[in-house]
């Protein structure tokens, strides 16, 4: 398995946001996880994040920038990891032609091509969203979590940045709050309600109403 | 407060905390002032204000060589002293959640830029790295801490997403410097506007800075002449953002060592003479380390030193302290509308904003020295001028701060707005200012003893006349207890009051 919890309590501090979670993600498996606003989708991202932090990307719901920095070097920051710190600070002054070469693909592909050594805190808040993708491509892995990554996105724009995570990534877990998006794009959908899993299907056998009760009451 | 409420009558006036406090200080200010000296000593204190006004209306630029010199000299000072400072205070900053490095910065900034130079100048003499340490030690302290809480309080959201394992060189380069990035190149150049300021009242002491040639040309009753000085001073500070671009820094650094002109050599002899003998307490020399009859001797010193000096010292600089302190929250409250919008047209505002930057770019000790020449040695002069330069400080923060208010369409006009509108949401702010500005009050109250007034930099300054250094030292670790005092104090206050804290930058 991939990602797996057996029948866990998860929450934050002294609160209990879920109770009694089961779950087995194997590899290959793109995850969608729906439920209404509150439902726990950031808790359980959060947890799975905490767990296997070493080898899996992440994107968070803030997109997480350093605003002062351009897009090439906050993509970059997604492979501080893979070099020494001398390189990395050399890359910093003088951004080198082999690390170029590597992000820029990424950053056309995701429609930011020309803002590549634009500052950050110039984009505007899909533009941002973007370039946190590009980040998680850039440090790859077998596995990514993404909490919302299309909440600012237009539907051409969502539609480009779901094709290159799932393509990207073998197992993908993100939490969404469309519904069709969702199905889309997914091989499996967890729903989250009133503190637990109350579906779990994989995404062909479901329409969308379905998933209305999520939503109700 | 029970009795407060038994008090009162439901119906009555009840006073905010901010109010209280201030009208406590106001009232601390006035009992000070009863046991100060504020007399005026001089025959015609007028007299020469007529004749420093001709000089004014009349400034003299024909010894412009020596101006130009004195402005390099000055510049290239505050550039070498900054430069080293901000380096040293960035690295102290990384380890500033040390407890003894907080400490060693804690002292190191309470001890004024003049008194450094008065224990260099002991042991290098005049050359000029006594002017750039003079500068760079004090600067290291306080940039270490506004460093270290600026990238503190910057607790970048993006490092959640960092890959793990990306050492902490990395994670501090990408993602907790260049978040924090803005703030601390803001406060630097901040720095340099004080460090020239610095550098130049270090002439007072004898480097080849402009207060050097100010005090000359003061000495003889050249008024044209430092007129032109102090009009260059305004000049250099004006425009400095046009001539301090990033670009040029590099050069400006490369060729400020070269700058700094000669001065005495370096004697070894002096340095080691310094530490071995000099500032061993007198008793204590060439005298039996194990013997009774020595310590005894250290006791008589030690009491008289701080019967006589110390505790005179101390009184007269808390007392200058607390009057200068609310002359400065009177005089702000008084200037701001100079600059503000809510008050005058551009016209108005233009006038008003050149008096201020006038008032805050002349340094307390500058202004203290005129005074003194018009009204001669007392608490007077040193008053007047704190006040002066920090209320203009607080005044220009306090004006700026009140253009962004945004008024009803139908408020009032006047002394009314001023009132009910504008100063109660304003004073919070100002407060704030006041007592962050409230140390630095203090350390330059001591400071300005060397021109005559009886407070603690009088005593050292009569210690070093005396060559008696090690009464020097222990004279200066008082004045730094003291401000470090202050400062708990006002951080104290700032907190029961919970003033905003973006005023940090003072």
């Amino acid at each position: 398995m991939r990602f797996a919890l057996a029948n866990e309590d998860l929450g934050y501090k002294d609160t209990v946001v879920l109770r009694g979670i089961t779950l087995a993600i194997a590899p290959g498996d793109k995850v969608a996880l729906v439920g209404e606003n509150g439902a726990g989708k950031s808790t359980l991202l959060g947890v799975l994040l905490e767990r296997y932090r070493a080898d899996t990307a992440f994107i968070p719901q803030n997109p997480s920038l350093v605003e002062s920095l351009t897009v090439f070097h906050n993509v970059y920051t997604g492979a501080l990891h893979r070099h020494a710190a001398y390189y990395n600070l050399l890359n910093l002054v003088w951004p080198r032609k082999r690390e170029i070469d590597i992000i820029r693909p990424i950053v056309e592909k995701l429609g930011l091509g020309d803002k590549l050594f634009a500052r950050v805190g110039e984009l505007s808040g899909g533009q941002q969203q973007r370039t946190a993708v590009c980040r998680a491509i850039l440090h790859g892995g077998s596995a990514v979590l993404s909490d919302e990554p299309v909440s600012a996105a237009d539907m051409r724009q969502a539609d480009l940045t779901l094709e290159a995570i799932t393509e990207a990534f073998e197992t993908v877990v993100l939490s969404m709050h469309d519904v069709d998006l969702a199905l889309r794009y997914s091989t499996r959908i967890i729903g989250l309600k009133d503190g637990a899993i109350a579906i779990d299907e994989p995404a062909g056998r479901l329409k969308r109403a379905d998933l209305d009760f999520l939503y109700t009451g | 407060m029970p009795e407060a409420a038994s008090a009162t009558s439901p119906t009555g006036p009840r006073y905010s905390p901010q109010v209280k406090v201030s009208l406590g200080f106001v009232a601390v200010a006035l009992l000070c002032l009863a046991f100060s000296d504020i007399a005026i000593t001089t025959l015609d204190p007028w007299f020469d204000l007529g004749r420093m006004a001709v000089g004014v209306m009349t400034p003299d630029f024909h010894a412009v060589d020596g101006i130009a010199l004195a402005i390099v000299q000055t510049v290239s000072f505050a550039l070498c002293g900054v430069a080293l400072g901000a380096v040293g205070g960035f690295f102290l900053a990384q380890v500033f959640h040390i407890g003894p490095v907080r400490w060693f910065c804690a002292v190191v900034r309470a001890i004024h830029e003049l008194f450094w130079a008065l224990i260099f100048l002991q042991m290098l003499g005049l050359s000029p790295l006594t002017g750039v340490l003079a500068i760079a030690i004090p600067y290291a302290g306080i940039c270490a801490k506004v460093y270290a809480e600026t990238l503190e309080e910057a607790q970048p959201r993006a490092l959640v997403a960092l890959p793990a394992g990306c050492g902490i060189i990395s994670s501090f380069f990408f993602v907790r410097l260049p978040d924090a990035w803005a703030h601390i190149k803001n406060y630097t150049s901040y720095r340099f506007e004080c460090g020239l300021r610095s550098s130049a009242i270090l002439g007072f002491v004898g480097l080849p800075t402009l207060g050097f040639y100010l005090e000359t040309a003061f000495s003889e009753g050249n008024y044209s002449e430092a007129a032109a000085i102090l009009i260059m001073f305004y000049v250099l500070i004006a425009t400095l953002r046009f001539w301090m671009r990033p670009k040029l820094l590099v050069f400006y650094l490369l060729a400020a060592p070269f700058l700094l002109g000669g001065g005495a050599d370096i004697n070894i002899d002096n340095i080691t003479r310094f530490f071995t003998n000099d500032i061993v307490p007198a008793p204590l020399r060439a005298a039996p380390f194990m013997d009774g009859m020595t310590w005894v001797a250290m006791g008589a010193w030690l009491k008289t030193l701080v019967v006589d000096q110390a505790l005179p010292g101390i009184i007269a600089t808390i007392l200058l302290t607390q009057i200068a302190l609310v002359g400065s929250g009177m005089l702000a409250l008084a200037f701001f509308p100079l600059i503000s919008e809510k008050f005058f047209g551009r016209f108005g505002r233009t006038i008003g904003h050149v008096f201020l930057v006038v008032m805050r770019s002349t340094p307390e000790f500058i202004l203290a020295y005129i005074f003194l020449q018009l009204w001669g040695p007392s608490m007077l002069p040193a008053i007047v001028a704190l006040a002066l330069h920090n209320g203009a400080l607080i005044g220009h923060l306090i004006g700026r701060y009140s253009n962004e208010i945004q008024l009803r369409p139908d408020s009032p006009h006047g002394l009314s707005l001023y009132g009910y509108e504008v100063v109660p949401r304003v004073y919070g702010q100002f407060l704030a200012f006041l007592f962050y500005r409230w140390e630095v009050i203090m350390r330059e109250t001591s400071i300005l003893g060397i021109l005559g007034i009886a407070t603690l930099g009088f005593y050292v300054d009569s210690a070093l006349a005396n060559i008696q250094l090690d009464r020097v030292m222990v004279l200066i670790v008082i004045t730094a207890m003291l401000n470090i005092g202050i400062d708990v104090l006002s951080r104290f206050i700032r907190a029961r009051l919970r003033l905003a804290q973006q005023a940090k930058q003072l």
